[in-house]
C-alpha cells in the first residue's frame, strides 16, 4: 500500500578512505623517504661531482637514469645530493624558526602588554615585505654559505606558527586547568612550562611539520636567484639555474626531474602535516 | 483511516546510522537512533524532551533534511495523513514544515533581516506580510534594516518566529527555542508557539527543559539513549505514579518542587551497542527479558517502551 | 545614520592606516641595517670595480653618507632616509642611474605581469575554491582540491621553467624572453608586442599564486557551507545556487578580499623568480642584479617599494573591508 522508498528518508556518503592508516603509514613513508635521501645524498657526494666526458648530455637511459649534464655528470647523484642539502637547510631553518615561534608565541601570550605589542609588530614587520625580497636582503646581509642561507629561511618564516601558538595559549589562559593552579600560586614560568607547554606541543608539532615545506621551496628559490650557496654546494636551486642554460638546447631532463623531486619532497611533507593537524584536531578537517 | 484526519506528523520507527571512525583503525556504522517515533496531533503542542545525547535534535534534522552527510536515516513519516517519500517532504520543507531555530546564528550576518524573513521576495504582497508580521511580534517596521548583529536577543527570537510564519506552516518545529532567555521571555515564546498551535497547526518542540515543556504542551515525548521510551499526556506528571517509564519517572523526581533528586548512572553513550531497554541498565526494577525486544505499549493512553509498566 | 556610519569607516581607516605607517617605517630602518651590515662594501664594491678616476665626486660623497665607515649608524639612516623622502633614492651603480629612474623603468613593466597575473590568480582561486567547496566530497572537489596541492608544492620558477620550455622551446607559442622583441628600437614596440611577451610570464606567475588561494578559499566555503544560517537556509527549502550567490558568496567575500591582497606579497616574490627565468625585465630582475652585483641604493631602493606594494594592499583591503562589512559600517567597530 505504502511505497517502499518511501522508507528511505536520507542516505550516506561513503568515504573510501581510512585516515588514521594513511596516516601513519605516510609518517612511515615520509621517514622513510627523508632517510634515502639524506643517505642516498651522502653516498653519492663523489659521484655526483664526477665529470665524464664521454658522458655528456646524455639523456635518461638504462645507464644514467635521469641522464647526464654538460660535465657528464650523473643528474640521478646530482638530484640526490642537492636534495639532501635541501632538506638538511629545510629541516635546520624549519626546526629553528619553529624554536623562534615558541619562544615568541609563549612569551607574548604570557607576559601580555609591552612583549606582545612587540611581538606582534614584530610579526607585522615580517610580513611587510614579500617574503622573497626579504630573504634576498638576509642573504646579501650575511653573505654565502650554508649558515647564511638556513638563518635567513628561519628568520622569515616564524611568524605564522608564532601566531597560532600566541592565540592557542592565550584561550587556554582562561581556561580552568590554568586558572587553579594560577590560584594555587604558582608562578608564569612554572605554568607555562608544566602546563602550557605540553597542551601547546601539538599545535607545535604541526607547525613545525607545515613550516618545513615552505622552508625547503624558499631555500630552493633563493638559491636558484644566485644567493646562498656556491656551486659546489650544488643545492637543488642552484641544479636548476644551472640547467636554465640548456633549456633552449633541448636537454629537458636537467631541470624536470631534479624539479619534480623537489615538488614530491615538498608535497609528501605538506600532506604528512595536514593529516597529523587532523588526527589531532578533527574540526579542522576539511580535506 | 481516522487517525489521519487528527494527526500533522506522524513518525514511525525512525532509525539513524553514522559511520564514523572507532578508535583503532576500523570504520563502523552506528545507530544513533534506534525505533523512535512520535506524532502531533492537530491543534497539538508535543514537546520532545531529552538530555543531550538522546537523539531529540537529530529528529528535527531528519524531518528537515540537514542531516550531516555522513548520516543514514530510515523511518516513515506521514504528513496530514499522506506518507512521505524523501522527495515529498523536501518539497514541504520551508513551507508546510519550517523550523524556528534557537538562535540569532541561524540569521547570515551580512544580509539585512527583512530580505532574510521574506526569504528574499521582493513582491508587494511578501513586504506587506512582513511588516503586518513585524506589527504582530511588536518589532518596528525599520527592524528590517538591521543586521542581525543589531538585534537585541529578544528581538532576534521574534524575527526569527515572523521568517517562520510568512510561509503559513502547518507544522512548526521549534528545536531549543529558549535557551539564555529568562523566564519571562521564554513564557512570552512558548506563548507564541501555543497560539499558532490553537489555531489548527501542529508545533513540535524540541527542548531538554521538562518544566517549561509542562507549562505549554499537551504531549510529552521523552527521548532516552535514541529511542522513545514514552509518550504521556501532560497530566501524567501530575505525579510519579501516573508516569509510566522508569526513566520518565527519575526525571519528574529530578523537578526542583518534586526533590531535585538525581538518579544514579548516566545515559549511555550512542554508539554502545545497546540491545534491549537502554534504561535497563541504571533501572531498578530491570529483569532479564528488559535484554531483549521491547514493544511499544499502549497503556492508559500513554504510549511507553517497557516490559514492567503498568 | 549615515554621519555615523562615515565616522566609523574614517576611524577605522585612520587606526589601520597609522598602523601600517609604523610598519612602513620599521621596514625601511631593518632593510637598511641589512643592507649596511652586508660583508659586501659598497664603496669599496663600486671604487674597485670602475676605479675612483671615473667615479662623479658628489655620487661618492653619497655613497659615503648612506654606507661609509666613518659615520654613525643612524647618522646614516636619516642622510638616506632624508634623501629618499625627497626622492632621491641615491644613484645605481650598476646602471649608473639615478634609482629612481631605473625603479621607474622596471616598475611598469613588474606592475603590467603582477597585476595581469593577480587578476588571473584571483579570479581563477575564487571559482574554484568556491566550486570545490560547495561540492565538498564530490569528484570535482577532489579533482580541484589535488590538483592545487600538487601546484602549492610546485616551485615557482620550475613552473616558469616548464612553461618556458614547452611553449617557448618545445611548440614555439611564445617568445623566449625579454618583454619586447630583441632588436627592435622602443619606439617601434606594439603594446600587442608587449602583450605578447607578457602573456606567458603572467600565466605562469598566476598559477603559481593561485593554488593556495584556491585550497584557503575553499576551506572558508567548507566553514560557510556548515554554519547555523546555511542550515536554516537549507531548511527552509532554498535551493543550491540561490543558496550559494545570496549566503555563501556573500559571506566568503570578506576572508577572499584579505587572502587576495595578502597574496600580493607572495605574487611580488613570484614575479621575481618569473623574471628572472623569462629575462623579463622588470623590479625583480633588478633586484636579484642589484643583490649579487653589490648594488647597495638599488637593493635599497626596490626593498623599499615592494614594501610600499605590500602597504598599498593592506590599504586598499582594509577600504574594502571597511566599506563592505556592516560591522564595521554601522559602528567603526575593529574587525
Amino acid at each position: 500500500m505504502e511505497a517502499t522508498n518511501a522508507d528511505i528518508l536520507s542516505l550516506p556518503t561513503k568515504r573510501a578512505f581510512n585516515k588514521r592508516t594513511l596516516t601513519i603509514s605516510l609518517t612511515a613513508f615520509t621517514a622513510l623517504a627523508i632517510l634515502a635521501i639524506l643517505i642516498g645524498g651522502f653516498l653519492s657526494t663523489e659521484k655526483a661531482s664526477q665529470t665524464s666526458f664521454l658522458h655528456k648530455n646524455h639523456p635518461p637511459g638504462t645507464e644514467h637514469i635521469l641522464g647526464t649534464d654538460w660535465l657528464g655528470r650523473d643528474m640521478l647523484a646530482r638530484t640526490l645530493k642537492g636534495l639532501s642539502i635541501s632538506v638538511l637547510i629545510g629541516l635546520g631553518a624549519s626546526a629553528v624558526s619553529a624554536l623562534l615561534a615558541l619562544v615568541l608565541g609563549v612569551a607574548s601570550a604570557t607576559l601580555g602588554g609591552k612583549i606582545d605589542s612587540l611581538v606582534s609588530w614584530g610579526v607585522d614587520v615580517v610580513m611587510g615585505l614579500p617574503h622573497l625580497i626579504l630573504l634576498i636582503l638576509i642573504s646579501y646581509a650575511l653573505g654565502k654559505g650554508l649558515m647564511g642561507v638556513t638563518i635567513a629561511v628561519a628568520i622569515t618564516h616564524w611568524p605564522n606558527l608564532t601566531r597560532v601558538i600566541r592565540a592557542e595559549i592565550i584561550q587556554l589562559k582562561s581556561s580552568y586547568f590554568i586558572l587553579i593552579p594560577q590560584k594555587l600560586g604558582h608562578g608564569p614560568f612554572y605554568l607555562a612550562t608544566r602546563h602550557m607547554l605540553p597542551h601547546v606541543f601539538p599545535q607545535f608539532l604541526v607547525g613545525l611539520i607545515l613550516l618545513f615545506p615552505h622552508a625547503i621551496l624558499h631555500e630552493a628559490s633563493v638559491t636558484f636567484l644566485g644567493f646562498g650557496l656556491s656551486p659546489e654546494q650544488p643545492g637543488i636551486g642552484i641544479i636548476l639555474s644551472e640547467s636554465m642554460k640548456y633549456l633552449s638546447l633541448g636537454y629537458w631532463w636537467l631541470s624536470v626531474y631534479p624539479g619534480l623531486a623537489l615538488l614530491a619532497t615538498v608535497l609528501l611533507f605538506d600532506r604528512l602535516g595536514h593529516l597529523v593537524r587532523d588526527l589531532i584536531d578533527p574540526h579542522a578537517a576539511n580535506d | 483511516m481516522l487517525e489521519n484526519g487528527k494527526t500533522v506528523l506522524e513518525v514511525e520507527n525512525l532509525t539513524i546510522r553514522f559511520s564514523r571512525y572507532d578508535k583503532g583503525l576500523r570504520k563502523s556504522d552506528l545507530t544513533v537512533i534506534n525505533g523512535m517515533g512520535v506524532s502531533v496531533g492537530l491543534s497539538e503542542l508535543v514537546a520532545v524532551v531529552g538530555s543531550s545525547g538522546s537523539g531529540k535534535s537529530l529528529l528535527a534534522h531528519t524531518l528537515l533534511g540537514i542531516l550531516p552527510s555522513n548520516c543514514g536515516a530510515t523511518g516513515k513519516i506521514r504528513f496530514l495523513g499522506e506518507t512521505l517519500g524523501p522527495r515529498e517532504l523536501a518539497e514541504l520543507r520551508g513551507h508546510q514544515i519550517i523550523l524556528v531555530p534557537q538562535s540569532v546564528t541561524y540569521l547570515d550576518p551580512l544580509k539585512k533581516v527583512g530580505p532574510q524573513v521574506r526569504n528574499d521576495r521582493k513582491d508587494p504582497e511578501s513586504i506587506q506580510a512582513q511588516e503586518k508580521l513585524f506589527d504582530y511580534y511588536g518589532l518596528k517596521r525599520e527592524t528590517a534594516n538591521l543586521y542581525p548583529f543589531e538585534l537585541s536577543g529578544g528581538m532576534a527570537r521574534r524575527v526569527l518566529l515572523s521568517a517562520a510564519m510568512m510561509e503559513s506552516p502547518r507544522l512548526i518545529i521549534a528545536d531549543e527555542p529558549t535557551p539564555g532567555l529568562h523566564l519571562s521571555a521564554a513564557k512570552k515564546a512558548m506563548a507564541n508557539f501555543r497560539a499558532f498551535a490553537d489555531q489548527g497547526n501542529g508545533v513540535l518542540l524540541i527542548t531538554h527543559d521538562l518544566e517549561l515543556a509542562l507549562e505549554v504542551a499537551d504531549k510529552i515525548a521523552v527521548f532516552y539513549a535514541g529511542t522513545t521510551v514514552e509518550v504521556a499526556p501532560v497530566k501524567d506528571f501530575g505525579s510519579a505514579e501516573t508516569l509510566r517509564h522508569p526513566y520518565t519517572k527519575a526525571l519528574w523526581h529530578a523537578l526542583p518542587q518534586n526533590g531535585f533528586r538525581v538518579y544514579p548512572g548516566s545515559q549511555p553513550y550512542a554508539g554502545d551497542d545497546i540491545k534491549g531497554c537502554p534504561f535497563a541498565e541504571r533501572c531498578q526494577m530491570a529483569i532479564p527479558a528488559c535484554g531483549g525486544d521491547i514493544p511499544t505499549r499502549e497503556i492508559r493512553g500513554g504510549l511507553t517502551r517497557c516490559l514492567q509498566a503498568v | 545614520m549615515a554621519t555615523t556610519g562615515l565616522r566609523g569607516i574614517a576611524g577605522y581607516l585612520l587606526k589601520s592606516l597609522t598602523r601600517l605607517i609604523l610598519v612602513l617605517a620599521a621596514v625601511s630602518v631593518i632593510s637598511f641595517v641589512l643592507v649596511s651590515e652586508s660583508p659586501i662594501d659598497p664603496v669599496k664594491a663600486y671604487v674597485g670595480e670602475v676605479g675612483l678616476a671615473n667615479m662623479n665626486q658628489e655620487t661618492y660623497a653619497k655613497l659615503e653618507a648612506y654606507f661609509g665607515t666613518n659615520v654613525s649608524p643612524a647618522k646614516r639612516y636619516l642622510n638616506w632616509v632624508g634623501d629618499f623622502a625627497r626622492g632621491d633614492m641615491g644613484q645605481s651603480l650598476l646602471y649608473r642611474q639615478p634609482v629612481s629612474t631605473v625603479i621607474k623603468e622596471k616598475f611598469g613593466n613588474t606592475m603590467a605581469l603582477m597585476l595581469l597575473a593577480w587578476v588571473l590568480s584571483g579570479v581563477g582561486a575564487f571559482v574554484l575554491g568556491l566550486t570545490a567547496g560547495v561540492f565538498q566530497g564530490s569528484w570535482l572537489d577532489r579533482i580541484i582540491k589535488n590538483y592545487s596541492l600538487v601546484l602549492a608544492s610546485a616551485p615557482t620558477f620550475w613552473l616558469a621553467l616548464v612553461a618556458l620550455m614547452v611553449f617557448s622551446v618545445w611548440l614555439k607559442i611564445f617568445p623566449i624572453g625579454f618583454s619586447v622583441p630583441l632588436g627592435v628600437s622602443s619606439s617601434e614596440v606594439t603594446i600587442w608586442d608587449s602583450l605578447y611577451h607578457l602573456i606567458l610570464p603572467a600565466l605562469t606567475l598566476s598559477l603559481a599564486g593561485n593554488a593556495s588561494i584556491t585550497l584557503h578559499t575553499r576551506e572558508k566555503v567548507i566553514d560557510i557551507m556548515g554554519e547555523d544560517y546555511i542550515l536554516y537556509a537549507r531548511s527552509r527549502g532554498q535551493k543550491l545556487w540561490p543558496m550559494v550567490k545570496g549566503h555563501v558568496i556573500r559571506n566568503v567575500t570578506l576572508p577572499a578580499i584579505t587572502l587576495q591582497f595578502a597574496s600580493i606579497s607572495e605574487i611580488f616574490g613570484g614575479s621575481v623568480l618569473v623574471e628572472q627565468v623569462f629575462s623579463f625585465p622588470g623590479l625583480g630582475q633588478a633586484a636579484v642584479r642589484a643583490g649579487i652585483g653589490g648594488d647597495a641604493p638599488l637593493l635599497l631602493g626596490i626593498a623599499i617599494i615592494s614594501a610600499a606594494i605590500v602597504f598599498g594592499g593592506n590599504v586598499a583591503a582594509n577600504i574594502l573591508y571597511g566599506l563592505i562589512d556592516p560591522k564595521i559600517r554601522r559602528r567603526g567597530r575593529d574587525a
